[in-house]
């Protein structure tokens, strides 16, 4: 229990990070839009159970990284349409910076030899 | 920061829920229509594109579900759906609800009344600035605060502890505003009174330092705010305005503030002046007699970092100067600190002990109220086992259905708190409005402040989680599948004990209650019948001051001789007398040291006895109903020109002379060398109050002593009404200026008995609440007995039962209880009454009435508790049972 929990924690801290780049890149998009781009880039992450997005979505929201209103979408139906707002894109920064950290300190672990640890 | 932005914002969406709900679906909706196109455009067929579009999606209730908890506040929820939930359980059950809350409601408002009187007493009584350092100086070796006033004026200028030393002194006087002259109540207070204490006026000014030149040089008046608005309409030009007291010419100075009420809890001056114009209201001047305790009370802050052993170490190096330099005005001088506002330890210690009595009964009463509801709770949870249990089943968590029976629990001791706050605030406002006497100012401020309020909040919340983790274990250790297999909860008698327990701790409690109620009550009834030396039927008693109508000690005697002729002609009165204070009736009382005739250094700690003292006239024992033991009474001719003498009471004589035979005849010495002969012995009698030991009197002849205070007692079988007209009359005939208060004796009686009832009062009204408590539980569980066995009762009917067998069969349980539950509070409530001891006069629990009483009252509580469910265990038709099943 408390490890699929857990899980799900994790998951919705990349798949909040992957909604703000993605809105970030391409501009204002309705929720379909995000998860197609998200499936593509990451290669599946949103193959199934697309629906988790739209909890991560109004957490965002609620955070003021986003903001929402209806549009309407390609085929002329109405559509929620979410856009970056200057918080999101501050907040995208910072958590970009502190990834990228992260992975680096990870990579160069990994990497690391027997011989570069004495 | 993010989260709170969240908090809100889901706080925001708790209020628009369903909005949100509409959101959610509409996009769901939209979302897949545009992946099931996708689909289509791909080449797949419509509804296999659109199950495809679905299944990608996922699930939705469990998106819509953590949306939703995304969303919202979800405790929030959760617990509103609890609380409607309890409230229709609630409703479900009115009885039961209605018991619950009224026996809560009961026990709250009884706390809250309780804490709020020792509030107002004792916790936070006066209504000065920093009241918390105020202290006043106390006899070390007595409960009094009383000094002498040179005693005070050295105390004041020689403490280095103390920011300023003030003075008070309660006495009566009668104030002429123009109109009849009516007594009033005044404080006597030091130039420094109001400074010290920081009160600041209302209206005009106070009384400094700076009006005290010399012995009357000060005739100003403050008057209190009520007096103010009470008897002079709120007029605010009464600043200036010249009245006469006592027949000299004082002037109004100011009102004092609404809130400030002297410095004593309970007793409301009408007006204060200052102290060294004492003898225009007293007829005397004692302010440079250093062996005369008559100041009341002196007071004053701590000054900051002096603590309270320094305080009484520099007070006590005073006193043993004072002991040094003054050895025969007075005796030992060892000083303490106390509060003010009880007298001290004189009322202090007894109320307080009293007090803490009372809030401690009061827990019980609360706790016995929990437990009489957690039994009912726990039978309740026996019940819904069912319910419980198929909860269970489908997957609820076990803190999820304690939560829902705490929720229930506190929904019902709000209720009960609510009304029981509501009842006490109700209680406590006529009290405050209550002015038990209508001859003294006495009163009691018991407004509900934020600490009673806070008290009964907490208590409320305490109680509702005491009585709901009863059931806590029994659900605890529910076994889902049994119940659900069985369809019934399984043994009785297993869950039953826990309950046994506190139900028998319950009716212990309440015996322990109605036992004490009954130790206080016989403990009033024998003071009421004990032996107060004199018979205050059929006697009525004028009392008046002939100060106030301009009498100086000298010229009173010859006025008192004339009203007691007057009096002895008007036809009917069978006799007449005067005394200076009424024992039992009199707010003070004189008292002399006695020496025996042998001592010849009269320091006080010397003497033989320290003895009330009271001037009368030759008709006094015969009016009074006083017994004449042995030797003669006095006659007009012990006056000033006769050798002094004195009659004595029964301990006066066995303090002083060593036994009560062979005393008249007998010379002592007063204080200041004066041999008296004691001409007479009577009995021993009550003078301060009911519960007080033999104390030694001496009564000398009011020619002798003379003093301006009078009580006249007269004695007469006609209607009291007629009496007191006819005294009324004789006395106005000869002085109509002259302020008179007539009532029985039997009815002034009502001050000192005051505290002894209230004490009865209370303790009865906790004894009854106790008793009710212990019926309603014992009810309780009697009928829900009866209602789980009625099967079992009706089948043992049918196989040819008899009554009694079906009787002890319902009802044998709850019996047993309650013997067990009685016999334990019988044995607790002796213990305990060692301790009431203390506080009510003769309470001894080992009195066989007592006992027999507590046993009765028990056994009754057991018959009324029992017969509705035996009736209803009786009247089950095995027939009709049978054919339900």
């Amino acid at each position: 229990m408390r490890d699929a929990k857990d899980k799900t924690d994790v998951q919705q801290g990349t798949l909040a990070l992957m909604v703000l780049k993605t809105l970030d890149v391409l501009g204002p998009l309705h929720g379909y839009g995000i998860a197609r781009r998200i499936e593509q880039i990451s290669g599946g992450l949103l193959a199934v159970n697309q629906g988790t997005l739209y909890p991560v979505l109004l957490k965002l929201e609620q955070e003021g990284a986003i903001a929402s209103e209806w549009g309407a979408s390609e085929n002329n139906r109405r559509a929620r349409f979410y856009k970056l707002t200057r918080t999101g894109r501050k907040m995208l920064q910072a958590e970009t910076q502190g990834w990228e950290q992260t992975a680096a300190i990870i990579a160069r672990f990994m990497g690391a030899k027997a011989e570069d640890l004495t | 920061m993010r989260s709170a932005r969240r908090f809100f914002a889901r706080l925001i969406n708790f209020v628009t829920r369903r909005r949100d709900d509409e959101r959610l679906r509409e996009e769901i909706e939209e979302h897949i229509a545009l992946q099931t196109e996708e689909s289509i455009r791909a080449g797949i067929s419509p509804s296999e594109a659109r199950r495809k579009a679905v299944l990608k999606f996922g699930g939705v209730e469990g998106v819509k579900e953590e949306y939703r908890e995304q969303r919202g506040l979800v405790f929030l929820e959760t617990w509103l759906r609890d609380l409607s939930y309890a409230a229709r359980m609630l409703r479900k059950s009115p009885s039961f609800t209605a018991v619950a809350i009224l026996t809560l409601a009961v026990a709250i408002g009884a706390n809250a009344v309780v804490f709020s009187i020792m509030n107002a007493l004792i916790l936070n009584p006066l209504h000065v600035p920093n009241a918390k350092t105020l202290y006043a100086i106390q006899r070390g070796d007595e409960a009094s605060l009383s000094q002498s006033y040179p005693d005070y004026v050295d105390l004041r200028d020689r403490n280095r502890s103390l920011e300023g030393l003030a003075a008070a002194n309660g006495a009566m006087a009668g104030l002429d505003a123009g109109g009849n002259p009516a007594r009033v109540w005044l404080y006597e207070v030091s130039g420094n009174y109001f400074d010290v204490l920081g009160i600041q006026p209302y209206l005009g000014r106070l009384i400094h330092e700076s009006d005290e030149r010399g012995p009357n040089s000060a005739p100003y008046i403050v008057l209190s705010y009520a007096y103010w608005h009470n008897h002079f309409g709120d007029d605010r030009g009464v600043v200036g305005r010249v009245v006469q007291l006592n027949k000299h010419a004082f002037t109004i100075v100011g009102v004092a503030p609404p809130d400030f009420h002297g410095t004593l809890a309970f007793f409301n001056p009408d007006l204060y002046l200052p102290i060294v114009n004492v003898e225009q209201v007293e007829a005397q001047n004692q302010l440079n007699d250093r062996g005369s305790r008559w100041v009341f009370m002196t007071l004053g802050h701590l000054k900051p970092g002096v603590t309270f052993p320094q305080a009484v170490e520099d007070l006590n190096s005073i006193g043993s100067y004072l002991e040094k330099t003054y050895p025969n005005e007075d005796g030992k001088r060892t000083f303490t600190l106390a509060r003010p506002s009880l007298y001290g330890d004189y009322l202090g210690k007894p109320m307080r002990a009293f007090m803490t009595a009372l809030m401690l009964l009061a827990g019980l009463i609360l706790l016995a109220a929990c437990a009489n509801l957690g039994t009912l709770f726990a039978a309740r949870a026996a019940d819904r086992s069912r319910e419980v249990a198929l909860r269970l089943a489908l997957g609820a968590s076990r803190t999820r259905i304690l939560r829902q029976l705490f929720t229930e629990a506190l929904l019902l001791s709000a209720l009960g708190g609510v009304v029981g706050i509501w009842a006490s605030a109700w209680v406590l406002r006529g009290l405050s409005a209550w002015q038990p006497f209508a001859r003294y100012p006495i009163r009691l401020e018991v407004t509900p402040d934020a600490n009673v309020y806070g008290v009964a909040v907490l208590l409320t919340l305490a109680s509702g989680f005491l009585f709901g983790a009863v059931p806590v274990r029994q659900v605890l250790h529910t076994d889902p599948y049994e119940i659900v297999k069985s369809g019934s909860p399984g043994k009785v008698g297993r869950w039953m004990s826990l309950r046994d327990a506190v139900l028998v701790f319950e009716i212990a409690i309440c015996a322990v209650l109605v036992t004490s109620s009954f130790v206080a009550v016989r403990g009033l009834a024998r003071s009421l019948h004990s032996n107060f030396g004199f018979d205050p039927q059929n006697v009525i008693l004028a009392d008046t001051d002939l100060s106030m109508a301009g009498y100086t000690a000298q010229s009173a005697p010859i006025m008192q001789r004339r009203m007691i002729d007057a009096l002895e002609s008007v036809p009917g009165l069978q006799s007449v007398g005067l005394i200076d204070a009424a024992p039992l009736a009199a707010g003070g009382f004189n008292g002399a040291l006695a020496f025996t005739d042998q001592t010849s250094d009269l320091r006080a700690s010397n003497a033989a006895a320290h003895a009330y003292m009271f001037s009368i006239s030759p008709g006094y024992f015969d009016a009074a109903g006083t017994a004449l033991l042995s030797g003669r009474t006095f006659t007009w001719h012990d006056d000033k020109n006769a050798p002094p003498v004195a009659v004595i009471n029964q301990e006066f004589a066995r303090r002083v002379f060593g036994s009560v035979q062979n005393g008249v005849g007998r010379y002592f010495k007063k204080r200041d060398g004066t041999r008296v002969q004691v001409v007479g012995i009577v009995g021993d009698g009550k003078y301060t109050s009911v519960t007080e030991d033999a104390e030694p009197a001496m009564f000398v002849p009011v020619m002798q002593s003379p003093l301006t205070q009078t009580y006249l007692v007269v004695r007469s079988n006609r209607d009291a009404g007629q009496v007191v007209t006819a005294v009324r009359n004789a006395v106005h005939g000869l002085d109509s200026g002259l302020p008179l208060y007539i009532e029985p004796w039997s009815r002034a009686m009502d001050a000192p008995l005051f505290g002894p009832r209230m004490a009865t009062l209370s303790l009865g009204v906790l004894g009854g609440m106790g008793a009710l408590l212990s019926t309603t539980g014992i009810f309780g569980l009697a009928a829900y007995l009866v209602s789980k066995r009625k099967r079992e009762l009706g089948i043992r009917m049918a196989l040819g039962a008899e009554r009694k067998e079906v009787l002890q069969a319902a009802l044998g349980r709850a019996f047993k209880l309650l013997l067990f539950g009685s016999a334990a509070g019988l044995l607790l409530g002796i213990l305990a009454s060692r301790v009431l001891a203390f506080i009510v006069y003769q309470a001894t629990p080992r009195d066989p009435v007592v006992l027999a009483g507590a046993v009765l009252a028990m056994s009754f509580v057991g018959l009324l508790a029992t017969w509705i469910p035996a009736q209803r265990a009786l009247s089950v038709d095995p027939l009709i049972l049978m054919r339900e099943e």
